[in-house]
């Protein structure tokens, strides 16, 4: 089993050090999340903290233009807020609600697909047809109606601190039926299969069964399916922001960054808009990359 | 086969009311409509009848069953925005919806396809290569920032294309059309081409997934030791066998596409049930809310066992499954 | 490679793609030169609602000016003149007697008489009516004889007449036969006929509306006075992103946007065929604070400090507001009225200086250093406010508040004010349609009593300025009248009732198609005065 996987693991990086693409994207988004994870130590200013703000520096252009001041490297928008830092901030909460709902949805998904698989039944049933309604909803439908929902039912005072505990819920809703079905589709295949058979005469406990045997064997699409969810969560929160149901002014994302920066669209400040939707897009491109090459890499058809 | 279909509309049924359940479920926990729909003049007495109209008082499952029996027959109450039958709100914006989601997957189809085929058949050409990165920028790319370049380009700065609206419209009875005027048509194509650009890498993904399949089947091979020209293999052959998957794709995505034109609409401010959904949701009108997901999940719902019964008809064997 | 393309026809679809793409341009250009006598016009919101009496908003009862109109209205100069009364009298002090213009029919045809008049009083001053506070010297209206009413006053001020250029003239049968006798309210979700459909006297009836779309009106040939302006067709369009209402106005779709944002001004200057006229607003954006004994959440309100008032004050940075976030196109105010309003001084409108330390000092005397308070703000009422709120945020922040933004768009924000239960919110008074301080004094100021203090949202009840009030009213002599006034902003002024921010600043975008268009300082749109290029 072990050896089995290092194999696997190792066809990967031989697959990964051919593909270009895949490395460039690789570098990026690593050098992207590192960035926004440490945005509070290297951001030269906290865009959240709004005494730091200072007006009279609003609206400054970027650093090489002749107007351009240090230490704001790609200018300021107009509350004086120093574009880099929000810019790096607003990658963290992109960054952090897409692991976080990613993250959320595999242990739902996983355990309610297994659960499902193993035991059959009604419990199957059950959760299936749960899973079948909300497909039946498109995902973005779901995430506003959540967010909004649950916003509603906060009180005033930590809607703005909730958000992003919200939106990660509203996109965990419509993400873990993939996860679900892929686990449990295989399970169905491994539970028939005479090693578990051979398990469970011995008594081995169905939850160590589960985790120790049939998990391993889902893990391939389920890292697939992961990696390209993570990149539709970033997409999610980013429209969720524009739309104005995401993040609020206070606490900027990129898609809240890109709402604002859109009424200066033609006012030639042209930086409050152009660096958050880059931003955005690389970070995107580069999640969609690795995961198109992780997928292609782990499609034994393709090889 | 009649068993297969009335079991397909019973199960297509049962999620329907499990979506209604949903939608019930968002008017009890958005808080009291009462204080929603109330103004501060109304008294306590007001109050208590107005719960008593609204049915409030009755216990959850009475609640849930008339609210199912109203939704299916249409009625979805009254905007607590501005007074009005929702139904009747989003009738007449259904048509502007529907005429941009139907543009935008006819672009994606006649887009979408031949690149699928040529990046199946040229692999490692470099300007397949290029598509290939091209539709993953393509899926990556926020619709909003798009439609934002759109405007940008062509409406601002080459002033090919208008930027909002939809133009002159011609009603015919209830349905309104925006293609027979020239105005209409002009403001559909920036919408319907931001909308269909994601579209158009699914499917153009998922043609060449198919025709690389396919391409390696025996037939396929048979075909080419028969001497049977390329073009012919690939285009007669290969590409019919595939079109039944971008078929159904397209067909159930229709539902998907509807839900995703509220991004596309509210930034080409168009005036569909997407931008309704959205202002209704800025003003928490719940049952504009409601409404939309119940008609958007029903399409969906709708669209799926429909091409689940015509697969049946088609290949038999699937009945067995 | 060019096989597979001519096998698939490609070249066919493209071509036929790139033609229809090139003759919608071309019909698109056409139709621009056809419809020349069309005025295609965007604003930022919709109109709320096509009852004049749902809603005292400006911007609402301008539009619906096209379409209704009043007994008196103004010029652009802003003096009342004859409208559907020729001629007025004040009989003893008591009664103002009004001559009606004979011959004027409705948009249905039927004619303008007494008895109109009479269903629109009764109409406007029912209890229910959202808009009985702009009329607050009106006490009764009797008909003398078909042409002629009296309308009885509290007191004999002359502003009387300059409140009745906003009560526009329903015809009261129609307004019997739909079931519409009683006003509809916005703030209060009350609809009815009247909410859908109209029918006025004025130079424009309504042709169709979908809310939240479009609305448009056509031009009324019955019309009784002498068209100035030479159009056809009003398509009236709420675009409510500041960008795409400057694109569709860059690319020809829209011939006019009033809200044109200002940070886009220099661009749309600078374009080709677009024209740009900008002044300052006879709006007075303020801050202002709930005053009841506890704050919503319970708390003991710390706004009854004046020292709490008055740190607030000083913390506010105007200049900077009005060089950044205004680009230089405001007034920053002293006072709580514009230069234009009678009632206004010059002495009080200084405004209070910026001292941030001053600020934490009055802070920590209250005892409130760290005061946290929600601060209501709408984002599509009064110029850039976002962008005002943000930076009030950032301001107050820095002098020891712990201010907590709750913004959203005015249909939701604006029940939110009127209840009273927002701690600190902001308020846009243009003194309309009276163009008299008396408007702000009464209505805004004055302690919340019948018609008086009607937008008095806080709560808060100065016996001395009501008692200011109240003789002003009664004031025939319009200098001693004025100077009571005065002297009522002063006290204002020093109790901090309000905190003044400054008039915004105000900006009309235009393509070279509009010929002439009038523009005042009370931004509102008047198109039968509007001409357009042939």
């Amino acid at each position: 089993m072990i050896s089995l996987s290092l194999i696997r693991k190792s066809d990967l990086w031989y697959s990964f050090t051919r593909s270009r693409s895949a490395m460039v994207a690789a570098i990026v988004l690593a050098m992207l999340i590192l960035t926004a994870i440490f945005a509070p130590l290297i951001a030269p200013q906290n865009p959240y903290d709004p005494a730091q703000l200072d007006m009279w520096k609003s609206e400054l252009p970027p650093i090489w233009d002749q107007l351009g001041e240090w230490p704001y490297v790609l200018g300021t928008d107009t509350q004086g807020r120093d574009m880099l830092s929000a810019i790096l901030y607003g990658t963290r909460i992109s960054v952090v609600i897409g692991i976080a709902s990613v993250a959320l949805s595999l242990l739902v998904g996983l355990s309610l697909g297994l659960v499902a698989g193993y035991f059959g039944g009604v419990v199957d049933n059950l959760l299936m047809r749960f899973g079948d309604v909300l497909l039946s909803i498109p995902t973005i439908l779901i995430a506003i109606l959540v967010s909004t929902v649950v916003r509603q039912m906060l009180p005033p005072e930590l809607r703005d601190v909730g958000s992003s505990a919200v939106l990660v819920l509203a996109i965990t809703l419509s993400g873990w039926v993939q996860y679900a079905r892929t686990v449990r589709a295989q399970t169905i295949v491994e539970r028939s299969k005479e090693y578990v058979q051979a398990a469970r005469l011995l008594r081995v406990p169905a939850r160590r069964i589960m985790v120790r045997h049939i998990l391993p064997n889902t893990l391939t699409p389920i890292m697939v399916a992961a990696t390209l969810n993570f990149g539709m969560a970033i997409l999610t929160e980013a429209t969720l922001s524009f739309l104005g149901i995401g993040m609020p002014p206070g606490q900027p994302s990129l898609g809240t960054l890109i709402r604002i920066g859109n009424q200066f669209l033609f006012s030639g400040l042209w930086w409050i808009v152009l660096f958050p939707v880059l931003q955005l897009c690389l970070l995107v491109v580069s999640v969609n990359l690795l995961g198109d090459w992780l997928r292609d890499a782990l499609n034994p058809k393709l090889r | 086969m009649l068993v297969f279909i009335i079991k397909r509309i019973a199960n297509a049924a049962m999620v329907m009311l499990a979506v209604a359940l949903l939608a019930f479920l968002i008017f009890r926990l958005a808080g009291d409509p009462v204080e929603l729909m109330a103004n501060e003049q109304m008294s306590q007495a007001d109050r208590d009848n107005l719960r008593e109209k609204l049915g409030l008082n009755d216990n959850f499952a009475t609640q849930y069953a008339r609210f199912v029996v109203n939704a299916a027959q249409g009625n979805f109450g009254i905007s607590y925005r501005n007074n009005q039958e929702v139904l009747g709100l989003i009738a007449e914006r259904f048509p502007a919806t529907m005429e941009l989601v139907l543009v935008a997957t006819f672009i994606s189809l006649v887009v979408g396809i031949p690149m699928g085929v040529i990046t199946a058949i040229q692999r490692g050409k470099w300007y397949t290569e290029s598509l290939q990165f091209l539709s993953i920028i393509g899926v990556s790319l926020p619709s909003f920032v798009v439609g934002i370049l759109l405007i940008l380009v062509f409406s601002v700065s080459l002033g090919w294309a208008p930027a909002f609206g939809r133009g002159d419209v011609v009603d015919f009875g209830w349905w309104s059309t925006g293609l027979l005027t020239s105005s209409g048509r002009a403001a559909l194509i920036l919408p319907a081409i931001a909308l269909s650009l994601y579209q158009i890498t699914l499917i153009m993904r998922l043609v060449r997934a198919e025709m690389l399949e396919v391409l390696r089947s025996d037939f396929v091979k048979f075909a080419r030791a028969r001497g049977i020209p390329r073009w012919r293999i690939h285009f007669r052959h290969a590409l019919r066998n595939c079109l039944m998957p971008v078929v159904t794709m397209t067909a159930m995505n229709i539902g998907a596409l509807i839900a995703f034109a509220l991004i596309t609409e509210t930034v080409f401010q168009w005036p569909g049930m997407g931008m309704l959904f959205i202002q209704a949701v800025t003003f928490i009108d719940i049952p504009v809310m409601a409404a939309y997901l119940c008609i958007v999940s029903f399409i969906f719902v709708f669209l799926n066992t429909l091409v689940d019964i015509a697969y049946a008809v088609i290949d038999p064997r699937l009945r067995a499954r | 490679m060019d096989g597979i393309f001519t096998l698939f026809r490609i070249p066919r679809t493209m071509k036929t793609l790139r033609s229809t793409l090139l003759a919608c341009t071309a019909l698109l250009a056409m139709g621009t030169a056809a419809g020349a006598e069309t005025l295609r016009w965007a604003g930022q919101r919709d109109i709320f609602s096509l009852d004049p009496y749902s809603y005292g908003s400006t911007s609402n009862l301008a539009f619906l000016n096209h379409i209704y109109e009043g007994l008196v209205r103004y010029t652009p100069e802003f003096e009342v003149v004859p409208a559907l009364a020729t001629e007025w009298e004040l009989i003893d002090n008591k009664v103002w007697r009004f001559k009606l213009r004979q011959g004027v029919a409705f948009h249905d045809g039927s004619e303008f008489n007494a008895d109109d008049v009479i269903a629109s009083m009764a109409r406007v001053s029912d209890p229910t009516s959202p808009l009985r506070g702009n009329i607050p010297l009106f006490v009764g209206a009797k008909k003398v004889d078909d042409f002629t009413v009296d309308l009885e006053v509290s007191a004999p001020n002359p502003l009387f007449l300059n409140d009745m250029t906003n009560i526009f003239m329903f015809d009261g049968q129609w307004l019997v036969d739909n079931n519409s006798e009683k006003p509809t309210d916005v703030g209060g979700q009350v609809e009815g006929y009247t909410t859908y459909n109209t029918n006025g006297t004025g130079p424009f009836m309504l042709d169709s509306r979908v809310p939240d779309s479009k609305t448009v009106l056509v031009v009324n040939d019955g019309w009784w006075d002498e068209k100035q302006h030479n159009i056809d067709r009003i398509e009236f369009t709420p675009i409510s992103s500041a960008a795409t209402r400057v694109a569709a106005l860059l690319s020809g779709e829209i011939d006019l946007i009033d809200a044109a944002p200002i940070q886009d001004l220099a661009r749309l200057e600078a374009s080709p065929g677009i024209k740009v006229d900008k002044r300052s607003d006879l709006r007075t954006i303020s801050i202002a604070f709930n005053r009841k004994e506890k704050l919503a959440d319970g708390r003991d309100n710390p706004f009854n400090d004046i020292r709490v008032r008055q740190a607030f004050d000083h913390a506010i940075d105007r200049d900077l507001l009005h060089r950044r976030v205004m680009r230089g196109l405001s007034h920053p105010a002293g006072t709580l009225v514009a230069p234009e309003i009678p009632g206004y001084s010059a002495e009080l409108d200084t405004p209070t200086e910026y001292d941030p330390e001053l600020s934490q000092k009055l802070l920590a005397e209250a005892g409130q250093t760290g005061l946290s308070f929600t601060y209501l703000c709408m984002n599509d009422e009064s110029v850039n406010e976002e962008d005002v709120c943000s930076a009030m945020v950032n301001m107050l922040s820095r002098a020891g508040f712990k201010p907590v933004l709750d913004i959203a768009p005015r249909a939701v924000q604006a029940p939110k004010r009127s209840s009273g239960n927002s701690d600190v919110y902001m308020l846009g008074w243009a003194n309309e349609p009276t163009l008299d301080a008396y408007s702000m004094l009464v209505q805004v100021l004055s302690t919340r009593d019948g018609a008086a203090g009607v937008a008095n949202y806080g709560g808060w009840s100065y016996p001395a300025l009501d008692q200011m009030v109240t003789a002003a009213a009664n004031e025939l002599d319009r200098d001693k009248r004025l100077a009571i006034e005065t002297e009522a902003l002063k006290l204002a002024k020093e109790e901090v009732i309000m905190i003044p921010l400054h008039q915004q600043p105000m900006a009309w975008a235009m393509t070279d198609k509009i010929e002439d268009v009038t523009i005042r300082a009370d931004n509102k749109p008047r198109h039968w005065l509007t001409r357009l290029a042939d």
